[in-house]
């Protein structure tokens, strides 16, 4: 798979190699991040996507320097960081409540991280005024942080992060105190500023919509692992394993029998004794058997023919599209997710029989 | 790689080293008045009484016998030491009644407190926290100006025609009963008022919904919820009551000693030191008891509730 | 029916036993304070009023004295009892369970479960050794033990201000270039003054308070305010020590009132 070329060919930022994190001894010991492994690219979105407890602010919070590995390396640059602790860093942090310092102004807030770094006056009057200017808060500098709004607040610990020019900035879930129109706008701002002021993003979240629409490269982890790494495409069209087909977006899973592989394609019989051809997974171990996935929005439903067949058992109108549930013959649930058009229903009701036409380029094979 | 294993380590001592240097000035303070000299007074508790106060460093149990029992002067024979066990008696006694008494004063007050408007709620707590932070020694002396003979207690009465002559209340059990009630009231409202804010007043209102009467509601409801406030009051009287001093000296007079000044006595006037820290070890043990019934019983309620 | 609507909050008798207990609460301070303004002799008899026995008591260089010696104590005892507090409850809070915590918590907290008589006899027979011992027999003591039962009253409130802060906020500032010290200097303690501020003056209104323990520990010609109206109250006494306690009292509630409004702004 090739990348986007945006990002091909880019020095790496920051790298984590082999890390362990244990918490506890012996058998008790809770494995936080077992074996995890990620490059993260010069002047990239990157997010660290996966549900609570994951690991995923773990290894965020070893990247700052909160939290040390038990194994492993963190290197920024190629340069082992480890012993370094969070103030001697160049790598700063939007924390997920904030974290904006009550008892002082919002420029005392944004000034903070140069005053540390022992910059003259002269300079960092200049460089607040610039960091408030991004974010547009220029006008409620000497605010005091607990008269502001979330959103607010957000662009102000955003602000304070960039201001020193971190080499990679940290975000801890940070949209998710928001509502969701403010969130929406947010989303947009942050990809507008990663690419005017060129830092190395390094995004955490558990929402999977905020992570393909903002990312350059998504890993997706989970129990402590990380599952996939690729393109928000590559995430959502081809995914590795049952696991993240299943955590972003709806899909539906089907057993079929493997029948040939080729040039990176396969082709595999349906239960219903219908052959499809589908692409395969990264790492896939040839067997008999094979689970595949295939989006809602890549089938069709149809009143003849099509590669399955079954029975309508719901239909749910969202607006802009309807989910048709089916229960197929051969058993188990297929969905399909279909646009609606102005003039007419989608022209099926519970109890319907209904074939289901599967796209040419829909199904995938997964590696388990 | 050792390296990040190393750096976690050190980092782990680090802060070990840093958290017991933070907190050695309290602990030294603290140790050298109060923990050690408690310590000292264990160890003197089992030494011979000196002629002229103080103790011989000869190992005795004559303080901690002389806690329960007496030696004849003239033929040695024992016999259990009256004065003392009176004493002990009356300081229980005492301690509970103050204890029962605050009880019933202090809950309906907390309870009015807690059903004011919010707003007012403040002013009201404010109220009963003024008295609690003045001198414990002025509220005494200021009971003492209410139940003299000529105070403004008796006057009342005289004036009201109740009695003819002043009633004799300084020096008695009743002064002492008095002084305590008022002095403690404070520390039995605030606990009970705390449970009582807590309170959702929406399980009342389940309460009266499923037939029950203002006595049910009361007693089925609202005292089982906030017991724990209950017995944090309790306890909170109870444990300055049993080991009260001052409040004794000044309003009971030289006759109607509690431990407390039973204690005293031993280290002036007694001159039996070892005798003055069995006692103190005792009246210790008597509040740790207390003490140790309090936690148990929050520890239970504390689990009961989730 | 209108008027007899029915109130799910109230509890028959339950106000004016609320009332009673405020009558119960003030009727004495009130007396004691309308007492030092009466002009007469006795304690018995109104006289009118008059500022006479304040001036009296201001006048009386034993009383003077021991003003300022307990202001000299409450001072030093809070000052020194808040630092450590201050210390030890940075060492104990907003940390995993540690081996030791739990000890070192019981043994802060151990001066406010033993009652005073205890410690201050306890406290008589060490200093009146080490008294002998070293021949030294200054306000050192007194301070020494007020310091001591203070640290418990200044540790509550610092500690329960520093459960209450966001870890995050030293965290965000480490991650912007603060070294240790400047994160406590210009992140921990300012959001630490409030809590440090109430320690202090409850530490100073427990040590100007005491009675039991300066009794116990002075030394002669060392009393206190309260230990020199104890004093007074074994004798014959007059309005002046009316006046004497009216004013502590003033103090007492203007301390009370300025930490309650400082609670209050907090929350």
């Amino acid at each position: 798979m090739p990348e986007p070329a945006a990002v091909q060919g880019k020095r790496i930022a920051i790298e984590a190699r082999g890390i362990v994190k244990q918490f506890g001894q012996g058998p008790s010991a809770l494995r936080a991040l077992d074996n995890v492994s990620v490059s993260i690219r010069e002047n990239e979105f990157f997010t660290l996507l996966g549900p609570s407890g994951c690991g995923k602010t773990t290894l965020l919070r070893m990247i700052a320097g909160f939290e040390y590995p038990t194994e492993g390396a963190i290197l920024l640059h190629g340069e082992d960081i480890a012993g370094l602790p969070p103030f001697k860093r160049p790598i700063n942090t939007v924390f997920q409540s904030y974290a904006l310092f009550p008892h002082l102004s919002v420029w005392e807030n944004v000034a903070f991280g140069l005053q540390m770094l022992g910059r003259p006056s002269a300079e960092i009057g200049p460089r607040v005024a610039e960091m408030l200017k991004l974010v547009h808060m220029e006008e409620l500098a000497q605010r005091r942080t607990d008269q502001i709004s979330g959103g607010q607040a957000q662009r102000v610990a955003l602000a304070r992060a960039l201001a020193p020019a971190p080499k990679v900035l940290l975000l801890d879930e940070p949209l998710s105190a928001l509502d969701y129109k403010l969130r929406k706008e947010m989303q947009i701002e942050l990809k507008r500023m990663q690419s005017e002021t060129g830092i190395t993003f390094v995004f955490v979240t558990h929402d999977q919509e905020e992570a393909l629409t903002m990312s350059d490269r998504i890993a997706v982890m989970s129990k402590g692992k990380v599952l996939q790494i690729g393109s928000p495409w590559d995430i959502y069209d081809k995914p590795a394993e049952r696991f993240v087909a299943d955590f972003i977006g709806e899909t539906n899973f089907l057993t079929a029998e493997m029948v040939g592989i080729g040039g990176g394609t396969a082709r595999v019989r349906l239960r219903s004794g219908i052959e499809i051809p589908a692409t395969i997974a990264e790492g896939y171990t040839p067997g008999r058997e094979a689970t595949i996935v295939v989006r809602p929005e890549h089938a069709r439903a149809v009143k003849t023919g099509g590669q399955l067949a079954g029975k309508v058992e719901n239909v749910v109108y969202f607006g802009t599209d309807t989910h048709i549930y089916i229960v197929l013959d051969e058993g188990g649930p297929f969905m399909v997710r279909q646009q609606n058009s102005r003039s007419q229903s989608c022209g099926f009701e519970v109890g319907d029989r209904v074939g289901i036409d599967i796209a040419a380029d829909a199904a995938q094979v997964l590696r388990d | 790689m050792a390296s990040a294993a190393d750096v976690a380590r050190q980092e782990e001592g680090r802060k070990i080293r840093s958290r017991w240097l933070l907190s050695a000035p309290a602990l030294v303070i603290v140790f050298i008045a109060a923990i050690g000299p408690l310590l000292v007074m264990l160890a003197y508790s089992f030494m011979t009484k000196g002629d002229y106060g103080d103790v011989k460093p000869a190992f005795s149990l004559d303080g901690w016998f002389s806690v329960l029992f007496q030696r004849d002067m003239f033929d040695d024979t024992l016999s259990l030491a009256d004065a003392h066990l009176s004493i002990v008696w009356r300081s229980v006694r005492l301690s509970v009644i103050t204890t029962f008494a605050t009880l019933v004063l202090g809950f309906p007050t907390a309870y009015f407190i807690a059903t004011r408007p919010r707003n007012t709620r403040e002013v009201w707590v404010f109220l009963v926290t003024i008295p609690f932070w003045t001198n414990l020694l002025i509220r005494t002396f200021a009971m003492q100006q209410v139940i003299r003979n000529e105070g403004i207690l008796n006057s009342l009465l005289i004036w009201l025609g109740i009695i003819r002559e002043p009633l004799q209340i300084m020096y008695t059990d009743w002064a002492i009963l008095f002084g305590m009630v008022y002095v403690y009231l404070p520390l039995m409202v605030l606990p009970l008022y705390a449970s009582l804010e807590k309170l959702d007043f929406r399980l009342i209102e389940a309460g009266y919904d499923l037939y029950a009467g203002r006595l049910a509601v009361l007693r089925r409801i609202i005292l089982p919820l906030v017991k724990p406030g209950i017995v944090a009051g309790s306890i909170l009287v109870f444990i300055p009551s049993l080991g009260a001093y001052v409040i004794p000296r000044v309003l009971g007079g030289g006759k109607n000693l509690m431990l407390g000044n039973l204690i005293e006595l031993q280290f002036g006037s007694g001159r039996n030191w070892p005798l003055g820290a069995a006692l103190s070890i005792t009246l210790m043990v008597l509040v740790m008891v207390a003490m140790l019934f309090y936690v148990r019983n929050a520890a239970r309620s504390g689990g009961g509730h989730g | 029916m209108a008027r007899a609507r029915f109130d799910v909050r109230s509890q028959p008798g339950f106000g004016t036993i609320a009332l009673f207990t405020f009558v119960v609460l003030y009727l004495p301070i009130i007396t004691l304070v309308a007492y030092a303004f009466n002009a007469s002799e006795s304690l018995t008899a109104w006289g009118g009023f008059s500022l006479h026995w304040f001036g009296e008591a201001a006048r009386n260089t034993a009383v003077q004295d021991a003003a300022w010696r307990s202001l000299v104590i409450a001072l030093s005892a809070a000052s020194v009892a808040t630092v450590a507090a201050t210390m030890a409850a940075i060492a104990t809070t907003r940390t995993a369970p540690y081996r030791g915590l739990g000890f070192k918590y019981a043994f802060i907290n151990l001066p406010l479960m033993v009652p005073e008589i205890v410690t201050a006899v306890a406290l008589l027979i060490v200093f009146a050794r080490v008294k002998v011992w070293t021949g030294y027999s200054g306000l050192g003591y007194l301070i020494l033990a007020h310091t001591a039962f203070c640290i418990p009253f200044a540790y509550l409130p610092i500690r329960a201000r520093l459960e209450g802060m966001d870890e995050a906020l030293e965290r965000a500032a480490a991650d912007l270039y603060a070294p240790p010290w400047q994160v406590f200097r210009r992140v921990t303690l300012p959001l630490l003054r409030p809590g440090i501020i109430a320690g202090f003056m409850l530490a100073f209104v427990i040590s100007l308070d005491d009675v039991v323990i300066s009794e116990f520990v002075k030394s002669g010609g060392q009393d206190t305010l309260p230990t020199y109206m104890l004093g007074q109250m074994r004798r014959e006494i007059t309005p002046e020590v009316n006046a004497i306690a009216a004013a502590f009292l003033a103090l007492s509630v203007v301390l009370v009132t300025i930490f309650f409004f400082i609670n209050r702004k907090k929350t």
